[in-house]
């Protein structure tokens, strides 16, 4: 296939690219900043507003590198990151489906549209108490919350994408004969393929979002203790270091998150990009 | 509206070639298509009646928004008909009793901006066809497509998408897809109206040329009188909506025809004999109000 070639990535040209080189130099500037800020009293005599109350990147640098050597760092990350994986399948096993359904019958999009745009502007924190009733696990009612992160998403895609599909591909692939279950498999599904990479790119940084505040909430609980068999991830890591008042380990949380988050959203794209390779830039 | 339409007219306009067996040949008996309501909608097209003769070129001009598209998509199955009937080679494609077509693969219509499946490969589009009607492996539709393309002077796009190609090859692909299914007859929806003056007239020839290969009828609608003159056998001069036939012409330029036409005389005095009764509805359409679609 003559499309191939396109799906590698150009790692050579993008390094030696002036954006590659913008994008250091930016986040060079800013950990200069923010290290000044930090160290403003010592070296100002007075503490700047806000950073100067923040750990010093150099401090967190540290505090990353001491962590990642420690196992319940990465069993808090692992735990996350699984409830992360299981709400977000759950969310897609679950929506795309369901949106298909939404999109392909004007009966059950009448029946099921209402009620989903009653539920769909409840923000997923907002069920937590009502999971932690409802699932009879602790377990159970984060992954419940992370799910609904990204299915609304999830849904609101594809009956999108089925919808905006042109009409003139119906009537050519009906012209040429094709079955109605045909229509469904070469039309429909291609034709949604890119809102599902859309919709799960967004839904999975949504449920990292969620997932962290959702243990901050109720993951410490009774058997809080790092590695126990309830609770844990990095929400409860963020929040037991914000109750022990190690600040350095708080940031080195949170910016545990944001890579994990853009590793996420960067494997979903690529993902994408390999599913729909006529999209490809030419 | 009970007697079935009669054939009589040969394709003796062609020079030169001998009359194979045509097919295609489409009858419209006084059709009338509403939109909307009795009270409420809209008339588009008004006990409209005419013949496409079977492999021949027959063009309809007719300003933007008339409804020939309407009869297009008649024809072709996607809409229903408020009366009058359409027949295909003497068999009642809609009529009393069925007012609505059944798409089928002895019909296929190019559409103005294309119907390529954008994520199919140009190959996969052009094979489609005998693949969904399930009368070819795919080995085999993909090898007959290889060869039409190649025919068609599509060689080395094949693996490409329809994204990667200028809009000018994406119809000529979907010309060929059109040809796959050995139709009784193309319906072209205004196929050439996006591309610009320079493409128009390359495919102007590619079109003819296939035409003259394939001998398959064609239903070409335009609203460029030029166009019409030079590619068509017939040409159907349409009134305003609601649309009818306000002037029906033979061009007896004879095929094979190429871009030295023209220039010719006659070219001419079929372009000065249709100008005014075009330009007379294009300015109707105008006062009305009428937009594109």
């Amino acid at each position: 296939m003559s499309a191939s070639n396109k799906w590698s990535f150009k790692v050579s040209s993008f390094i030696v690219g002036e954006d590659f080189w913008r994008g250091i130099v930016a986040i060079i500037v800013f950990l200069i900043f923010w290290e000044i800020g930090s160290r403003s009293e010592a070296l100002f005599g007075f503490a700047f507003p806000w950073v100067g109350q923040v750990p010093a990147p150099s401090a967190v640098l540290k505090e990353i590198y001491r962590l990642i050597q420690e196992p319940s760092f990465w069993h808090s990350g692992y735990l996350s990151t699984r409830r992360v994986l299981e709400g977000f399948f759950a969310a897609m096993l679950v929506g795309i489906p369901l949106g298909l359904a939404m999109a392909v019958s004007r009966t059950f999009y009448g029946i099921t549209f209402p009620v989903f745009e009653v539920l769909r502007p409840i923000p997923p924190l907002a069920w937590v108490p009502a999971a932690i009733i409802f699932w009879p696990t602790q377990e159970l009612s984060i992954a419940f919350v992370t799910f609904l992160g990204a299915f609304f998403t999830i849904v609101i895609n594809v009956i999108g994408g089925a919808q905006s599909i042109d009409v003139r591909y119906f009537q050519a692939a009906r012209s040429m004969g094709s079955s109605t279950f045909d229509i469904f498999r070469r039309i429909i599904l291609p034709g949604v393929l890119p809102s599902i990479v859309v919709g799960a790119t967004v839904g999975i940084g949504i449920t990292w979002a969620v997932v962290v505040a959702a243990e901050m909430i109720s993951g410490g609980g009774s058997a809080g203790s790092m590695g126990g068999a309830a609770g844990g991830g990095l929400g409860f890591f963020i929040w037991n270091s914000y109750v022990g008042g190690s600040y350095t380990q708080i940031v080195a949380g949170m910016i545990s998150i944001g890579a994990a988050g853009y590793m996420s959203s960067a494997i979903l794209r690529k993902i994408g990009q390999l599913l729909t390779p006529w999209l490809a830039e030419g | 509206m009970t007697t079935q339409p009669a054939y009589t007219r040969s394709s003796a306009a062609v020079a030169g070639i001998a009359a194979p067996v045509c097919k295609g040949g489409v009858s419209i008996m006084d059709v009338v298509k509403r939109y909307g309501t009795q009270d409420a909608g809209v008339l588009a097209v008004d006990h409209c009646t005419f013949d496409v003769p079977a492999g021949e070129i027959t063009v309809v001009v007719g300003p933007s928004g008339c409804g020939k598209t309407t009869l297009l998509n008649a024809i072709a199955g996607f809409h229903s008909l408020t009366s009058g009937s359409i027949y295909l080679d003497n068999e009642m494609l809609c009529g009393p009793g069925r007012l609505k077509a059944e798409p089928g693969p002895d019909r296929i219509v190019v559409f103005q901006n294309g119907a390529l499946f954008p994520w199919k490969t140009n190959i996969e589009n052009v094979a489609f066809g005998p693949i969904m009607q399930g009368y070819m492996t795919r080995r085999d539709a993909f090898e007959k497509a290889r060869d039409m393309m190649a025919d068609a002077g599509l060689r080395g796009i094949e693996n490409n998408y329809p994204g990667e190609i200028s809009s000018g090859v994406r119809r000529r692909v979907e010309i060929v897809r059109a040809l796959m299914t050995d139709p009784k007859i193309l319906l072209l929806d205004e196929p050439y109206r996006a591309l610009d003056s320079l493409t128009k007239s390359v495919m102007h020839e590619a079109l003819l040329e296939t035409f003259y290969k394939n001998r398959v009828t064609i239903f070409f609608i335009t609203h460029d009188l030029e166009e019409a003159i030079f590619l068509g056998h017939r040409v159907v001069i349409m009134t305003t909506r609601p649309c009818k036939p306000k002037k029906i012409l033979d061009i007896d330029i004879p095929h094979p025809r190429d871009y030295n036409v023209l220039t010719t005389k006659r070219f001419r005095e079929f372009m000065d004999e249709t100008a005014a009764a075009v330009h007379e509805e294009a300015t109707k359409a105008f006062a009305a109000g009428e937009k594109e679609r």
